[in-house]
């Protein structure tokens, strides 16, 4: 009987298996070799050459730079769009107030259409999401400098992208502008599920908005929170973020290093500059960070599990 | 859920005790299996391969058609950059090999992706023979000479040209062409196909509109942009995003004010190279088009197409560019703009060099790598390609000139392209090719460019700060033991 249900186990387990430990593990495997060698990425030949690239790293400034951002993007980045999200899933599904004939718990008004609304970043590309906001941050022409004239704030003209001081603020923007909308819709699906006689007992008990979502909502979709969290911080260490300061900043990675981040670093040391290993290096020091970041946010996030 | 918790421990202490040892031996066996190919692998993953030199193409017989010996049966691959020159040029080249090798298979094919699509075949060893390694997934140029990547194309700058067989194609060439393909010694990597001139562009009716001519000293500058500004029009802009455009016309103006020796010194990475007084004076005329409010408000937030939209727009009257700006901006240069180039302004008559020296190089990189199977047949197409007739039917196509010295003759030049060619001509022997660009990237563009000029063109450092940031930046990149060092010969 055991023996069998190994198997079956198996049977089911071993093709995904395969292909997560031949595409994921393996390239995994595949760098943290190449960041002792002195490999260029460019020719065949290379030798072993120990600690060098960790050494290198070490006394890179460029990397320190880029490791400070990267931090900030993973700490900063979740923290507001998740708590953004939770708050207009919050008022899409729950918060809305009691209507003659409708049910007790509802959303605001037209809560249907903004969930809609909400969601359309998250049908374009990144890229063109980021070259959007390039037109919209041009100090000359763009939308946002367009519209402080149009409302009589000639003297207010920011460089946006051009000003060390404020492009990496204006980059994080638009991380969150562009993700916001798939969080709305996760939040809400976990609210939906969420038993609506709990927010009924809540009400007649005289519970306010903010009571009703701290002790009610936040404990029941904890889980969602915390896999939403883990997940928008990888996005902030790796794709999303390398995509918005590639596409959209001075130089990439300026003005004057403010808003580089470590996976452009990756990007910058083996394609441009052809040191595909000190890359890898970095990229190891990546991998570092962002199970790091999974490891403390699953622990701080470890809460005894509610059942309903 | 609550309950399962404890049944699922209860069992699990169960498994334990249950499979044991031959659970053991099943999951060791399975770890040896990944192990032992792992360390097999290893050296032979992404950079495999490196043999492959067996099976190159047989040479030729050298006669006076084909002095380079080619093969006329191998086949020959050729891989194109596919931008702002397009691919029509080196179809039409690649047509005439086909005319004169009719048995030789060609393949020709034109991407933007450069990097993507070629890197995993050098690491393999299988390069196609000839490419054109250009664009923003350009592969790194002195990595690829250091590796030993690429074949010497002395034998081709050797052969007789293709118009005339008592002329080698060496002497065929404008000047800085064969230099720019040379990284140390005497071996050329590189065949640089389009001549780039470098300098301040703007339009001739703006200037006609001031009642101005180009100013040759940097007070007749300030003059100027004083007058546009009365009339609301900047006298600068610049790619603010990418401000290594401004070495356009502000190297040149260094090596007129200081001479070549300063500008090679600088690409030499010399200690202290950055200090020399016409550096200096330089960075502080440019800062005092900052500081005089000449500079177009929000330059430093535009990158290099919104710049020369705002330019084209006629907001700022001058910009540092290259002779692909014509090409570039050709939607938004209106008709009757009269786009015009000049040598970059002086500071005054006490100039080493004379008003007209200018900065023009050779730009879109060709190469023939070293482990191709048809190397002579990647150097054939080039010899064609560098014939008259193929030069003149790339300036008529895309308006830029080639490295073929001439070629202009006998066909309508537009606006951009014939100022150009006027201003080389001003220029004669005074044409500088400061080479920190292609040399050290990261160093020109990341670190001086955008760290360090962007940040005193935007009124954030002074000229004093800047050159002591650069100067610090040159001396770490001289230490580097990372990337490799080149020297003016």
């Amino acid at each position: 009987m055991q023996h069998g249900k190994y198997r079956f186990i198996v049977g089911f387990l071993a093709a995904p298996l395969g292909l997560y430990a031949l595409f994921v593990v393996w390239p995994f495997i595949q760098s943290i070799y190449y960041s002792f060698t002195d490999w260029t990425g460019l020719s065949p030949e290379f030798k072993m050459v120990g600690f060098d690239n960790y050494e290198r790293m070490l006394d890179d400034d460029i990397f320190w730079k880029s490791l400070q951002h990267s931090l900030f993007f993973a700490l900063l980045l979740p923290l507001v769009t998740i708590g953004f999200a939770l708050f207009l899933a919050f008022m899409i599904n729950v918060g809305g107030r009691r209507r003659k004939g409708g049910p007790a718990i509802t959303g605001v008004r037209g809560s249907s259409f903004y969930k809609i609304v909400y969601f359309f970043p998250q049908v374009l590309s990144i890229a063109i999401v980021a070259l959007l906001f390039a037109f919209a941050y041009n100090p000359d022409s763009g939308a946002i400098n367009s519209i402080l004239r149009g409302i009589g704030l000639d003297s207010v003209q920011p460089l946006w992208l051009g000003d060390p001081n404020l492009a990496l603020w204006a980059v994080m923007a638009v991380i969150v502008w562009s993700t916001v909308g798939f969080f709305v819709v996760l939040f809400s699906a976990g609210m939906a599920s969420i038993p609506a006689d709990l927010y009924e007992a809540a009400l007649l008990d005289g519970a306010g908005r903010a009571t009703t979502f701290f002790r009610i909502t936040l404990p029941l979709l904890w889980d969602t929170v915390q896999s939403g969290w883990v997940y928008m911080g990888i996005l902030a260490l790796g794709a999303e973020s390398f995509a918005v300061v590639h596409i959209m900043t001075t130089g990439p990675g300026g003005p004057d290093y403010s808003t580089t981040v470590m996976v452009l670093y990756v990007y910058q040391k083996a394609f441009r500059d052809g040191q595909a290993a000190y890359a890898t290096t970095i990229g190891v020091a990546l991998l570092i960070v962002t199970l790091a970041f999974a490891a403390v946010v699953m622990r701080l996030g470890r809460r005894e599990r509610l059942e309903f | 859920m609550g309950s399962t918790h404890t049944e699922s421990n209860g069992a699990g202490d169960h498994r334990v005790a249950g499979v044991g040892r031959r659970d053991l031996i099943k999951r060791s066996a399975a770890l040896g299996l990944i192990s032992v190919p792992t360390m097999s692998f290893l050296s032979a993953c992404a950079s495999s391969g490196g043999g492959g030199n067996g099976d190159k193409a047989k040479e030729g017989k050298k006669t006076a058609k084909n002095p380079l010996g080619v093969n006329d049966t191998a086949q020959m691959e050729f891989v194109l950059f596919d931008g702002g020159f397009g691919k029509e040029y080196a179809e039409d080249a690649v047509k005439i090999y086909e005319q004169n090798f009719p048995k030789a298979d060609v393949k020709f094919s034109a991407t933007q992706k450069i990097q993507s699509t070629l890197q995993p075949r050098f690491n393999q060893g299988t390069p196609p023979d000839l490419i054109d390694n250009s664009g923003a997934e350009q592969m790194d140029m002195g990595v690829l000479v250091g590796k030993e990547q690429l074949a010497d194309l002395t034998p081709l700058l050797d052969a007789p040209s293709y118009d005339d067989p008592n002329k080698k194609v060496r002497d065929t060439l404008r000047p800085g062409i064969v230099e720019m393909g040379q990284f140390d010694g005497d071996p050329v990597w590189i065949m640089y196909y389009a001549y780039t001139v470098y300098g301040v562009w703007y339009s001739q009716k703006a200037l006609d509109s001031l009642d101005e001519q180009y100013p040759e000293t940097w007070d007749q500058m300030l003059a100027v942009c004083e007058k546009a500004k009365k009339k609301g029009m900047a006298g600068w802009t610049y790619a603010g995003k990418y401000p290594y455009y401004l070495p356009f016309s502000l190297y040149p103006m260094i090596g007129k004010v200081g001479g070549v020796e300063v500008l090679d010194s600088i690409d030499n990475l010399e200690p202290n190279a950055w200090k020399h007084p016409a550096v200096k004076a330089c960075f502080d005329a440019y800062y005092e088009l900052y500081k005089k409010g000449y500079v177009l408000k929000g330059t430093p937030g535009l990158d290099h197409i919104q710049s020369q939209t705002a330019w084209a727009q006629g907001k700022a009257l001058f910009i540092p560019n290259g002779s692909w700006v014509e090409n570039e901006s050709a939607k938004v240069i209106p008709e009757d703009f009269d786009l015009a180039v000049s040598a970059p302004t002086g500071i005054d008559s006490s100039d080493k060099l004379p008003f007209g020296t200018i900065w023009a190089s050779g730009g879109e990189p060709f190469i023939v790598p070293a482990k191709a199977k048809n190397t002579a047949g990647g150097m054939e197409q080039l010899r064609i390609m560098l014939s008259e007739a193929s030069s003149k039917n790339f300036t008529s196509k895309v308006k830029s000139l080639t490295a073929y010295n001439g070629g202009t003759d006998g066909i309508t030049l537009t606006p951009g392209l014939k100022s150009g060619v006027a201003a080389l001509d001003k220029a004669g022997q005074n044409v500088v090719n400061p080479r920190l660009q292609d040399w050290y990237v990261q160093l020109q563009k990341e670190k001086i460019g955008v760290s360090c000029l962007g940040e005193m063109m935007a009124g954030r450092l002074t000229p004093a700060e800047t050159i002591k940031k650069i100067q610090a930046f040159a001396d770490e990149a001289a230490k580097d033991t990372s990337i490799k060092h080149y020297k003016h010969q």
